[in-house]
């Protein structure tokens, strides 16, 4: 079981079981946990759920579409992602990640 | 061009594919687009069509199609324009929505933050509080156009409250930004000919750069679009490369004021013809965000934007060569059944309401969405609040323009509570 760390911008912190499959934005909304938008529901091509990785295993790295969208972010860092291109798989150590202060 | 004769929707059904005119901005003026789009979808979703106002061109009219392709920014092109007219070769605004990366992304992160959800909450007390004004002064029980009164008056003072614009010339923005996309070779030959075109433009330019000048170092807090260039080291010298000022101004301008102002009166058609809706937003206010994307998807405001091919490609098994022109028919992606659950309907609480394509998708997707929203989002709030009814009075006008879908008049009667 992957254990996934929401923090958001506030510093509040929110730890929820992963369920294998899902991503993390999917995880967010189905524990409602706010800061991600996610509008287009997971195609890597709105950017609306941002984060920034804290603490992970080793993660496939980002493809060319999920790089060109956060290349729009004006507070892209190293650690961003989409939250849609992270898939939680079987034996994937417990991942932390910090939401940005809003999604646009 | 003869004047629009054509107000039934054609028997599309009976014409064969080549027939087909998919440059016509009548489908929109009349509301026949439907039929056109479906047929495409279904039996050509990536159509050629040789000749038009504006030349040849291709059709893409699937959902999933229009999202490969705006993904596919090396194949298909954001230059050298976005609309099916190509730009004047002596006046070539720079503006990163006909840009390609990673010039495109540059200019966008450059004068993102003026638009970014913090800045909005600093307008959202001035926008409710215009938005309340203008609704207080709607007659009652008697029929009044919800577009000039409403939409068009809203729109306008939202973008000069955003630009800080000298609130005696606020129409001049509105004006500038229907002549800007106001082509003859868009609106069946009703439109402007290029060099009146020209001519607004360069007197926009003008007084933009005065603006920009007088309040250049005057020490105010930056809360308008102009002062917020001028604070952001990666913008503050934009006035002295005029083209790329003027092409942002304009970006904003226009991307600010039909697109809200159509789904602003859409909103009214819609939730007459689906009380339903009108029931369940009344009786669950939490719903208008929801709603909002919906009038958004509904309304499809901007129906279509132009790619252009950087080689010879085949896609979906056509032959599109270099340099062709290619239309990414979002008005049609909206209503295509393969990705929308019943599109035709009206639903303000769908599933995934904020998957529509109204906004693009992928790297060019909508800066201002989030303003949109906002907008939208006042307006509904404000207007449930004091209205018991909202009908319509008339028949709507539609605008007869291939790049605008909208309202030129709406007849609309309210009650308050």
């Amino acid at each position: 079981m992957t254990v996934v760390t929401f923090v958001q911008h506030d510093g509040s912190e929110r730890m929820v079981d992963g369920d294998v499959g899902l991503s993390l934005m999917e995880t967010a909304l189905k524990h409602d946990v706010p800061g991600i938008d996610a509008d287009c529901g997971g195609g890597a091509i709105c950017g609306t759920c941002h984060c920034f990785v804290e603490v992970s295993g080793d993660l496939p790295a980002p493809d060319s579409q999920e790089t060109a969208m956060l290349g729009l972010r004006p507070d892209r860092a190293e650690n961003s992602r989409l939250a849609c291109q992270i898939v939680l798989a079987e034996g994937m150590a417990d991942i932390k990640v910090r939401l940005p202060e809003f999604q646009m | 061009m003869d004047a629009p004769a054509v107000k039934a929707a054609p028997d599309y059904s009976a014409l064969p594919l080549s027939e087909l005119d998919i440059s016509d901005p009548r489908m929109f003026q009349f509301d026949y687009w439907h039929g056109l789009f479906a047929r495409l979808r279904e039996e050509s979703p990536v159509h050629f069509q040789s000749d038009s106002p504006a030349g040849p061109f291709w059709s893409v009219s699937r959902y999933e199609d229009i999202v490969a392709i705006e993904c596919d920014t090396e194949t298909f092109s954001s230059e050298p324009a976005i609309s099916i007219i190509d730009p004047e070769p002596d006046m070539i605004l720079k503006m990163f929505i006909a840009m390609d990366p990673p010039q495109h992304d540059d200019q966008r992160r450059a004068v993102h933050h003026v638009v970014a959800p913090r800045n909005l909450k600093e307008f959202e007390a001035l926008i409710r509080r215009r938005t309340v004004e203008v609704l207080d002064a709607l007659p009652e029980n008697e029929p009044f156009d919800w577009v000039t009164l409403v939409s068009r008056d809203l729109t306008t003072k939202m973008l000069a409250t955003l630009f800080d614009y000298p609130w005696d010339e606020r129409n001049n923005l509105t004006e500038w930004s229907d002549m800007f996309t106001n082509d003859e070779r868009i609106t069946a030959g009703e439109g402007l000919k290029r060099e009146v075109i020209i001519e607004h433009i360069t007197a926009c330019l003008q007084r933009f750069t005065e603006l920009w000048h007088e309040r250049k170092g005057d020490g105010r807090e930056a809360f308008d679009l102009i002062r917020m260039l001028q604070a952001d080291p990666n913008t503050a010298n934009m006035v002295d490369d005029p083209l790329t000022y003027m092409g942002n101004i304009m970006l904003l301008i226009v991307g600010g004021n039909d697109t809200t102002r159509n789904s602003m009166s859409g909103g009214v058609v819609f939730l007459n013809q689906f009380p339903q809706e009108m029931e369940k937003v009344r009786a669950n206010p939490d719903l208008i965000p929801s709603m909002v994307s919906e009038i958004i998807r509904y309304q499809t405001p901007l129906p279509h934007m132009r790619r252009t091919a950087t080689r010879d490609t085949e896609f979906r098994g056509q032959r599109i060569r270099q340099n062709d022109k290619v239309l990414l028919w979002y008005v049609s992606g909206n209503y295509d059944a393969a990705a929308i659950e019943r599109p035709n309907d009206f639903w303000i609480d769908r599933p995934n309401v904020r998957g529509h394509l109204s906004f693009g998708a992928g790297i060019h997707r909508c800066m201002g969405n989030r303003l949109a929203e906002m907008q939208l989002r006042i307006l509904w709030e404000e207007a449930l609040r004091r209205f018991k009814t909202i009908e319509l009075a008339g028949e709507p006008e539609r605008t007869c323009n291939l790049f605008i879908r909208g309202f030129t008049r709406l007849p609309v009667s309210v009650t308050r509570f």
